[in-house]
Order: structure tokens, then C-alpha cells, then sequence
């Protein structure tokens, strides 16, 4: 049978050592200890004394096969023809020599990729799909990045925070972009708008039912057609009606907003992990380059590497000097807000006479 | 016909600045105007640039993918394809890349080959799930496009109700911190899960995440219902003559602000003499002191991995970590690499057992309580698994002394080792 479909290979996760450079795998699960001789460069060194160096390079993420191109050009032509990248979507080239360092680092400048992003920088922001791609952004995180990485430019290629800064960005509440020291997210205000006309034939009305956090969101009939309706005072505006009912429009030009959040670490290092917590919201979502939402995460970035003590990362400076004084050194107004009411909440609250006066 | 492209004056805006624009990469492949996705990539700058305008997106899910497999494309179909044609449908594949993210330049160009003739010529390294991300295809070329990348090698990843794509820290491949073979340990979990991958019918999404140590580098304590975190049982390394150095270097205030001070169980104090005091019995593998030391403190000898459940974001009951299951399991051969997967394995299955729909695991084990899991899983209880004993006097504990018998029997069996 000639014209039977081909079926796929479910060959699942590729085995690495075929793509990996070869000092690395020559030395995999041998290396004995690590230093970074400058921003941007990590050089490790093996058991049997074989050494490698790293340089670390920011990139778009959302890449063209020109700029992919270009990034294989490099690696065949200065680093052995190998590259990984990391989770943050930053690109690592190793060399097998301390002489090839910075020509390396000058190559990757020259053609508009910023090296930097190790130990206490502030790395690539972690960003999600937004306009270009996702069914249910409210924001474009790409552009987001772009405008903020921008601004971070210079701290990206120091080292000069207290600790390593991990900023994410999300495009709605679900937070792809995920737990941050900073993370800029949308934050929806009102409740979805809904085209009475398309739910029944587009909803599976029982599954957003169930969906609905706050139990607002009950069967109807409108104009004689079987509809949804929501309870407007109970509705939390979380959006998490929208992806499976998209005639619940929730994504608003005005009254989507983009909320600043704080404190989110993902090691057990020191601390044990911690979410990333509510400090700015209400700012509007100002595309193409959302200049207050910056203006706040600026303001954060200032006052923590001003203020943070070395190895301190955002959430452990925060808890040394309390969160009045995150308040009064950001200029960032406290309100109702701020305070959870949310399952736990209470567990958020000041049991102690502790007060920061 | 040719079609013209857009006048993208706020787009143009996200040209300026020293950090490289997604924006100049979307144009440059709109520019191409003799590669077959030109046209694609006009019509998707116009409606990008409409989202700019109006601020909403404008795509919809539907129904796409390939032969034999249930998920792992994402369908995207423009809700204002009558303006802009050319994109009305822009699909991305979701493809697993090597654990580590390890790539060679002849794999990477075959990729960009495969997505010109097929796609748009965008790539993203990588994705939130950690796929590489290959976006904007139409419906008529997502098969091609998939059949020739498999024939590379590669796979697709996962979406929807099932198992998702993973990821492992560098790990071995260039870290002294590595507590286990990440990418072995990955592979061969994510490779015994595939039918759950690729044919979907889980309550919600499972995902893996796997890091060598617990600075956590892929972020699995909150971003996967199963997290292995690489550790180890015996005493930490210490060199004390490069200790001695690394306090010369900072100072002896400098070296207990940094180090013996910021321990979190007070394990460390500095000697007289300049040296180190390690309490390991009070250490908890935290990670702080080796990575301020790395010639001086590195891990120990018997290594193996902690196992923690239920990390999970937002919806709908708030955020989860994952929380301590397995205190500590040695690997070494190839058994625990197997018991490895046999964990992982009945973990899913009682997830798809027990879970109830769109509830993730840390979801379900709020529900029925921690220790319903550990019973379906035959797991023992251990003072690791919380922060401290219940506060709450209302339960019932009719079996106590039975339970307070098995500890007794399991310490008697433990001192007799």
C-alpha cells in the first residue's frame, strides 16, 4: 500500500549526547568546580583538568531563520559548531580555551547579541506567546520584553544586583511566564462581556460552569436562546471562563491592566520557594511600549540593588526590611488590595507583635 | 498576487533599543519575498499590528494535527482573516529538543530549512514547555513539515489533557552541582509516558520537570506535578584550604554575612583558624554555601534525588508548590533509574484515576488529603513530607497506636541495617 498514510516514529525525547559539544560530553558527571571570570562567562573545570568556558548571550526568543542562521554561523565559526540554550531562552556557546573568550564576546556584540545574564544579573525575561500566537492574551509579552530588556540592557551585562533577578511576563491570570522576582502580568478589572448569540453552539456550557473559581457563572436563557449569565458582584475577573467559552470575551483595551508582582523564587536555595506577590496594579496596558508598567519595574529594580545585601534575592531583601518599607523606598501606594482574601489568606496575615517602625 | 506590506508604525517602535527585536525578524521574513511565506508574514505583521492598535488578540483554537497523534499542534485560525488573508491559519507544532537544550548547528539549520519550504520561517527557543516552538504553519503543511522533522529524530510534544513536554537542567553535562544523570532520568520518564503524550485523555495536564540540585534551575518545585530535585545523604565536601582562601578573599565578616549567616538551619560556623564547621545533620541541602564556595564545598558522594508533587499556578485554587513525596531515593544504577520511572508511572495513574476533571494533582491531593496518595502509591510516611505536625485537634484516630506500631517496626528494621 503506497498511499497509506506514514505514521509517526514515537521516538519521544531525543538522547543529548548526539548534539552535545564534545567537552562536555567527554566530561559528563566529572566536573569538579566553576567560576565566572566576567559577566556573561562561565568557565568550568573538569576532574581530569580539562576546562570549558562558556559565553552566555541574550536573543529575541521569537526568532527568525535569518537570526538562527547567523547564531549557527557564529557557533561553526568561533565556538565548534554547538550551542544550548536555557530556560530563560538565553544562547550558550563553550569554548575550548580562555583565548577564544572575547573575540567570541566581540562577534556576539557586534551582531546585536548582548552577552551577559549570569550569576547576580538580571537574566532574559520568561515571557509567554500574547498577540502573536495565543487564543487568549491580553497584552503582547514579546513586546513587553523587548521595551523592559531595553531598559535592563546594562543589567543584563553586569553583575551588580544583590543576587540573580528572574523577571517574567504574562499575557493573562494563568501566568505562563510563571513565578518571578518581578513579574509583569495582565490583570483583568471587568467582568466578560458576553455574545449571548454564540455560546450555546461554542460552549460547553456545564465545563465553564465548572471552570468559574467563585461559582458566578450559571446557565440562562436569553432572547429564548440557552445561554450563560454571570454574577457581576461575585465575578473575581479572573478570565478563566474565557478559553473554553470564547464568546465570554474578557480581554478589554481599558480595562485590562497590567499588575506588578514581587518576591516569586523557584530554589529551595536559603529559603524555601516562594509566589511572587501583589505590590503595583491599574497600570494601563500601553502598547507598543507600556512605559508605566516599566516605570514601575525600574523603580523595583532600583531600590532592591540599592538596598538588597549581597545573596539576597528579591523576596529575602523584602522579608529582612519589611513591607513598609518596600512601600516607602518604591513610592508605591498600599492599599485594600493588597491584603488577600483568597482561601489561606490568613496565612498571609501579621500574626506578631513584629511591626517595622 | 503580491500582497503589500502593512504599515506597522507602532510595531516599528519595538525597532529601537539595543535589544534584538522579534520585530525587525518578522519584517526581514516579510521582506522575503522569494521564500514561499512571504505573503504569510506580511498578512501577519497587519494583524499584529491591528492587536497593537486595538489592543485584543485575535486568534482562535479549532482542530489540527498530524497522523497517529492526538496532540502537540496548536491550531490557530485569524478571527479577521478577511483583512488579512494570508495568516488566516498559523498553527505552531510543538517539537521536544534533547534534554539540556543541546544542539548542533546542522540540526538547527535542517530546522530552518524544513521551516521555510513549510511554516513561516519563525522559531521560537524554546517555549514555555519547553518545546521548541515552530510557528505559524497552514493546515496543509503541518504534516510535511512534522514528517520530516521526525524522520530527524525528533518527536512532537504535548498539549492539552496529557503529558507535556519536560525539561532537565544542564546537569551532568557541565555542572559539579549535579546530583544525578538529569537527561537519563528524563528521558526515560518522559519515554515511558509517551502514549499519554501523544494520545491525550488525562482529567489535565501532567507535567516533569527534572533539576540536579535544589537551586532548581528549570524551576520544577513549582512548574510540574512531578519534580525531581537532585541531593545527596552524606556529609557535604569540604576543602578547608580553599576555604581558607575564599574567607582571605572576602573577609571574616565578609565570609559569615555571605555564608555562615545566611545558612537556613545554622549549620556553619567559622573556625579560628579560618576553617569550616559543617554540621551536616542539620543541613538541608539548600545549596547557598556551595554556590558561593564552588572550589572550596561541593556535594556529597551518596547521591539520588528528593521527589515533590502538586506544583502548579493559578487556577482555579490559587498557586501550589510541590511538596516533598520521596525525602531521598539514591541513584546509582540502572534499578533506581528504573524505580525512577516506576514512581512516575503510578503517580500518573493514580492522577488519572482519582482526579477529577481539569483538576491538577496538588489540586487533588488538597482534596483527598496527602495521605490518601501516599497510600496509593505505597509510599511511607515521613517527617520530611511537612513543615510541621497538624495544629488542628479535629480528626479521627481510632488506628493510632496500629501507626505508631509500624513507625516503631520501621526504626527497629532501620537500626538493624
Amino acid at each position: 500500500m503506497s498511499d497509506a498514510p506514514r505514521m509517526p516514529d514515537e521516538c519521544g525525547v531525543p538522547d543529548a549526547m548526539g548534539f552535545m559539544h564534545p567537552l562536555l560530553k567527554k566530561n559528563y558527571g566529572n566536573w569538579d568546580w566553576h567560576d565566572r571570570p566576567r559577566p556573561g562567562v562561565l568557565h568550568h573545570v573538569a576532574k581530569n583538568g580539562d576546562e570549558v568556558w562558556t559565553v552566555k548571550a541574550g536573543t529575541q526568543r521569537q526568532m527568525d531563520v535569518y537570526t538562527i542562521r547567523k547564531l549557527c554561523d557564529i557557533a561553526d565559526q568561533m565556538a565548534g559548531g554547538h550551542v544550548r540554550f536555557t530556560t530563560r531562552s538565553n544562547i550558550e556557546f563553550m569554548v575550548d580555551s580562555a583565548d577564544k573568550v572575547d573575540p567570541l564576546i566581540e562577534r556576539l556584540e557586534g551582531e546585536g547579541f548582548p552577552v551577559g545574564g549570569t550569576g547576580n544579573s538580571v537574566s532574559m525575561i520568561s515571557h509567554t506567546q500574547g498577540w502573536l500566537h495565543c487564543d487568549i492574551p491580553g497584552t503582547d509579552a514579546s513586546g513587553v520584553v523587548k521595551s523592559l530588556m531595553d531598559l535592563i540592557y546594562h543589567d543584563f551585562k553586569h553583575e551588580e544586583m544583590p543576587n540573580r533577578v528572574k523577571v517574567t511576563t504574562s499575557c493573562c491570570q494563568i501566568n505562563c511566564g510563571g513565578q518571578g522576582d518581578i513579574a509583569i502580568n495582565i490583570q483583568h478589572t471587568k467582568p466578560p462581556m458576553i455574545n449571548h448569540d454564540l455560546v450555546s453552539n461554542m460552549c460547553e456550557r456545564p465545563a465553564v460552569v465548572a471552570r468559574c473559581p467563585v461559582a458566578a457563572i450559571r446557565p440562562a436563557l436569553v432572547n429564548g436562546k440557552p445561554t450563560l449569565e454571570v454574577d457581576e458582584k461575585k465575578c473575581v475577573c479572573c478570565g478563566a471562563c474565557f478559553p473554553p467559552c470564547p464568546p465570554m470575551q474578557i480581554n478589554d483595551p481599558v480595562h485590562s491592566k497590567i499588575a506588578i508582582w514581587v518576591g516569586g523564587k523557584h530554589s529551595s536555595t536559603r529559603t524555601k520557594p516562594s509566589f511572587h506577590k501583589l505590590v503595583a496594579a491599574g497600570l494601563p496596558n500601553n502598547a507598543p511600549r507600556w512605559p508605566e508598567a516599566a516605570d514601575v519595574v525600574m523603580r523595583i529594580l532600583k531600590a532592591y540593588k540599592d538596598g538588597g545585601r549581597p545573596w539576597e534575592r528579591m523576596s529575602e531583601w523584602i522579608d529582612r526590611i519589611g513591607w513598609p518599607k518596600f512601600f516607602e523606598v518604591t513610592g508605591l501606594p498600599f492599599t485594600k488590595f493588597h491584603i488577600d482574601d483568597w482561601r489561606g489568606a490568613r496565612r498571609s496575615l501579621n500574626a506578631s507583635a513584629h511591626v517595622h517602625l | 498576487m503580491a500582497t503589500n506590506k502593512p504599515d506597522t508604525p507602532l510595531l516599528d517602535q519595538l525597532e529601537d533599543g539595543p535589544w534584538p527585536s522579534f520585530v525587525t525578524g518578522l519584517k526581514r521574513l516579510a521582506d522575503s519575498e522569494d521564500k514561499p511565506y512571504a505573503n504569510m508574514m506580511k498578512s501577519l505583521l497587519g494583524q499584529l499590528e491591528h492587536s497593537y492598535e486595538t489592543r485584543k488578540g485575535y486568534w482562535k483554537g479549532g482542530t489540527a494535527g498530524v497522523i497517529g497523534y492526538g496532540a502537540g499542534v496548536i491550531p490557530r485560525f485569524s478571527e479577521v482573516a478577511s483583512k488579512f488573508p494570508e495568516s488566516k491559519e498559523f498553527h505552531t507544532l510543538r517539537i521536544m529538543p534533547p534534554a539540556g537544550m543541546h544542539y548542533d548547528t546542522g540540526t538547527l539549520r535542517k530546522f530552518c530549512d524544513i521551516w521555510e519550504e513549510h511554516g513561516s520561517g519563525l522559531i521560537a527557543f524554546h517555549g514555555q514547555s519547553g518545546d521548541i516552538m515552530f510557528q505559524g504553519c497552514d493546515t496543509d503543511n503541518i504534516q510535511p513539515a512534522f514528517d520530516k522533522m521526525n524522520e530527524m529524530g525528533f518527536d512532537m510534544g504535548g498539549a492539552g489533557a496529557g503529558v507535556r513536554t519536560s525539561m532537565s537542567c544542564v546537569g551532568s553535562a557541565r555542572c559539579e552541582q549535579s546530583c544525578y544523570d538529569e537527561a537519563k532520568a528524563m528521558r526515560m520518564v518522559i519515554n515511558a509516558l509517551l502514549d499519554d503524550m501523544h494520545r491525550p485523555s488525562l482529567p489535565y495536564k501532567f507535567k516533569a520537570k527534572f533539576s540536579g540540585c535544589s537551586n532548581d534551575c528549570v524551576n520544577a518545585t513549582h512548574r510540574s506535578d512531578f519534580a525531581v530535585i537532585g541531593t545527596w545523604a552524606d556529609d557535604m565536601k569540604v576543602n578547608q584550604e580553599k576555604i581558607k582562601e575564599k574567607v582571605a578573599e572576602l573577609g571574616r565578616k565578609g565570609f559569615n554575612d555571605q555564608v555562615v549567616n545566611m545558612c537556613p538551619t545554622r549549620a556553619l560556623s567559622l573556625n579560628d583558624d579560618d576553617t569550616l564547621d559543617v554540621d551536616n545533620e542539620s543541613c538541608v541541602r539548600c545549596m547557598h554555601c556551595i554556590n558561593v564556595c564552588t572550589k572550596a564545598l561541593s556535594v556529597g558522594d551518596k547521591k539520588g534525588v528528593t521527589i515533590l508533587v502538586g506544583g502548579k499556578r493559578t487556577l482555579k485554587i490559587g498557586d501550589l508548590m510541590g511538596t516533598v513525596v520521596v525525602p531521598f531515593h539514591k541513584m546509582e544504577d540502572e534499578d533506581d533509574y528504573d524505580w525512577l520511572v516506576e514512581m512516575a508511572e503510578n503517580a500518573l495513574e493514580f492522577f488519572a484515576d482519582n482526579a477529577l476533571e481539569h483538576e491538577r494533582m496538588g489540586e487533588m491531593i488538597e482534596r483527598i488529603g496527602l495521605v490518601e496518595f501516599l497510600d496509593g502509591l505505597d509510599i511511607e510516611v515521613d517527617p520530611n513530607m511537612i513543615s510541621h505536625p497538624r495544629t488542628s485537634s479535629y480528626v479521627r484516630m481510632d488506628t493510632w497506636d496500629e501507626e505508631a506500631e509500624k513507625w516503631a517496626a520501621r526504626k527497629g528494621s532501620a537500626a538493624a541495617e
